[in-house]
């Protein structure tokens, strides 16, 4: 027995997995993850899953941004070295706008992008394991964590409910690394797991 | 995204396709070997590229005296060539930023490719400025960090700064976020794609995919927050790419060369990047969608919505020019009339002729639906408006240089052979990136068009429309709608 177990349900489309998140949820189980070749809409309402603030990320370096850009070219232009360009200014606003967008466009999306890299665990050095191959591709697995059910009668129960609602399969995947559950992910990243 | 769907679309996914067919149709090629008209064509572009190269470095051994500029005109092919090449890098930014915030469904058939070749572009264009600057070896002068060229320590900051006022510089900062957004936009829309073959392969290839799908998984937070980040990353890239050929007007629109000293640039400019980067889109994707066999993704409804696309910015570009003719005439300014009235008639005469019929009266072929829908048309059209665009340019920039306040100046310019073969050279390296491009990483977005396979899929439309004409039918028998629908026998109100 691996050290990790986990119970996958296999739908092949969006319709009935999102159908069945619901009845599971009524049903009172808990739902440990979901995988998806795509994003669906109505997910996250099924799931009850938090909104994600990553565009606060997003804002936050953006200001940054503008912030650097004008205290940047304040410093160099008003204080460092003032130089008469044309009898402007050296403060002149109007001939910064430019760079001051473009900085704040560039602050914005390099650190959005940084913090969505580390939120959702990616890595050029991470190898991973996937609990389900196909749900790369053509699959919609739930995900039940085994270690939370480890009676063979949730099993059973689980296993039925899930073929009830539409699962073409389902099946027990050992994994040497922990999977992170969905609301482990949203609170905490992939830091939480090792996977 | 939604499966609401208007009736009166065409299906953007042809063919019946599951998703299982959808991974296997674009995953498949990337992890086959290639074929030996691969290895042609990157042998080809390979070589081409090369040359380019050579000529690059012939020019910085020698110093930019090899190329045919002279005191009078000092911008000629080089920035001719890095405006051509910066509009072309526009279609894969508006493709996947503007289209994804109007929700233009098919988008999600090019975006990918177009994006890449934004990229490719903007690599090629920049290119041009640097070796242009001629002591290449100094090019991060142009980056504003302490420095000690001003003859004291870094420590005082006492620094010799480049110059925010100027055009030039903006350009610098443009160019280098648009590029920066750019290759984060689509490589953060690659990862999951890049995980769907990293998922179906073995051994070494895996390990590479592996690497290069960052360890996605797909979970439901994963795409969320995939979805957050491709919505901000299109807010963002939307005024971007509106400023990023803007900017490059300015380094005109700012000086006091008639011709160049003008308010409509910036929106003249833009359009002009979306009509030749549509058109540079569609000369790549029409070859590639029939030898990759992606004609059921990359259907003839995509490639007639962006020959709307060309056509309304072409037109925007005609006005513009007209606009222009117009406005050296009405401001009484006699430099600015003799500047249009040399570009007309004047030595460089055949490059304006040029210029107007590709791109402002070929292109009104298209307000014709069956021309939008022709391949050979609209092949021959976006080469038409390729040459177009860059003659546009060059009209631009050679002649009003050629004809400046002095006429003891005025001068004829002429390429010589080392910038020709720069150009070409870089057509090589633009078309050697997006070949390994092509091979290497999916072309089509694959997650993207699963999901609008629901609302796009020609046999989920015949679906709706079945399911619509069944609940309808009934209610139609007898009324003047039903006979207008083909549903009922004609009305007695409706005469033929």
């Amino acid at each position: 027995m691996a050290k990790y177990n986990y119970l996958l349900g296999l739908f092949d489309d969006e319709e009935p997995l999102l159908a069945a998140v619901h009845k599971i949820r009524d049903a009172g189980l808990n739902i440990h993850d979901v995988l998806l070749p795509f994003p669906i809409h109505g997910l996250d309402d099924a799931l009850n899953a938090r909104e994600t603030k990553l565009h606060n990320a997003g804002f936050l370096f953006g200001a940054t941004g503008t912030a650097f850009a004008l205290l940047m070219m304040s410093a160099i232009s008003v204080f460092d070295w003032p130089n008469n360009f044309g009898g402007k200014p050296f403060f002149s606003m109007p001939s910064w706008i430019p760079i001051t967008f473009e900085l704040t466009v560039l602050f914005s999306a390099v650190g959005m992008t940084i913090v969505y890299y580390i939120r959702n665990g990616l890595s050029v050095f991470k190898d991973i394991e996937p609990l389900e191959p196909r749900t790369s591709s053509d699959r919609f697995a739930i995900v039940f964590d085994l270690d939370e059910y480890g009676e063979e009668a949730d099993m059973d129960k689980i296993s039925g409910l899930l073929t009830s609602l539409g699962a073409l399969e389902v099946k027990t995947k050992g994994m040497s690394k922990r999977h992170p559950s969905h609301e482990e992910q949203s609170t905490r990243g992939f830091a939480s797991g090792t996977n | 995204m939604s499966n609401y769907s208007s009736p009166v679309r065409d299906p953007l996914i042809e063919g019946s396709k599951s998703y299982t067919d959808i991974t296997e149709d674009i995953c498949g090629p990337v992890e086959r070997a290639p074929r030996p008209l691969f290895f042609l064509a990157l042998l080809v572009s390979g070589a081409v590229a090369l040359m380019g190269v050579a000529c690059i470095l012939y020019t910085i051994w020698m110093g930019i005296g090899v190329w045919g500029e002279h005191k009078t005109i000092g911008w000629a092919w080089d920035i001719t060539n890095f405006v051509w090449w910066v509009g072309i890098g526009h279609a894969g930014t508006l493709i996947s930023a503007i289209l994804l915030l109007f929700r233009q469904k098919w988008r999600t058939g090019v975006n990918r490719s177009a994006e890449a070749m934004t990229i490719f572009a903007v690599v090629c264009a920049g290119l041009f400025p640097l070796i242009h600057m001629g002591r290449i070896w100094d090019a991060m002068f142009i980056f504003p960090y302490p420095n000690s060229r001003a003859g004291e320590g870094i420590l005082n900051l006492r620094s010799l700064w480049p110059n925010f006022h100027s055009p030039l510089l903006w350009d610098v900062f443009a160019i280098s976020t648009y590029l920066t957004v750019s290759v984060l936009f689509w490589y953060t829309g690659l990862i999951p794609d890049m995980a769907t073959i990293r998922d179906r392969t073995k051994g070494f290839q895996r390990r590479i995919y592996s690497a290069l799908s960052f360890g996605w998984q797909g979970t439901a937070r994963q795409w969320q927050r995939f979805e957050s980040i491709s919505l901000v990353l299109a807010g963002l890239a939307t005024p971007l790419v509106l400023s990023v050929h803007s900017v490059v007007s300015f380094d005109f629109a700012t000086s006091v060369i008639p011709g160049w000293h003008t308010t409509i640039f910036p929106p003249y400019f833009v359009a002009g990047a979306i009509f030749s980067g549509f058109a540079m889109v569609l000369t790549l994707m029409l070859v590639a969608r029939k030898i990759m066999n992606l004609e059921e993704y990359i259907t003839v409804s995509h490639v007639e919505s962006m020959n709307k696309v060309i056509l309304l910015t072409g037109s925007i570009v005609g006005v513009a020019y007209l606009t222009e003719l117009f406005m050296a005439w009405y401001s009484g300014s006699t430099y600015e009339q003799a500047a249009f009235m040399y570009r007309a008639t004047g030595p460089f005469w055949w490059s304006y002729a040029a210029m107007m019929t590709c791109n402002v009266i070929s292109p009104q072929i298209f307000w014709i639906k069956s021309m939008r829908r022709n391949l050979t048309v609209t092949f021959i059209m976006s080469i038409f408006i390729n040459i177009g665009m860059w003659f546009e340019r060059f009209v631009i920039i050679a002649t009003s240089l050629a004809t400046d306040y002095i006429p003891s100046s005025w001068f004829y310019y002429q390429p010589t052979w080392i910038e020709i073969g720069i150009f070409i050279g870089t057509m090589g390296i633009f078309m050697t990136l997006f070949l390994l491009f092509a091979k290497f990483a999916p072309v089509v977005a694959v997650a993207e068009v699963k999901s609008i396979l629901k609302s796009s899929g020609d046999q989920y439309l015949a679906k709706y429309e079945a399911e619509d004409r069944a609940a309808n039918e009934p209610y139609l028998q007898g009324t003047r709608e039903g006979s207008l629908a083909g549903l009922a026998p004609r009305h007695k109100d409706d005469q033929p």
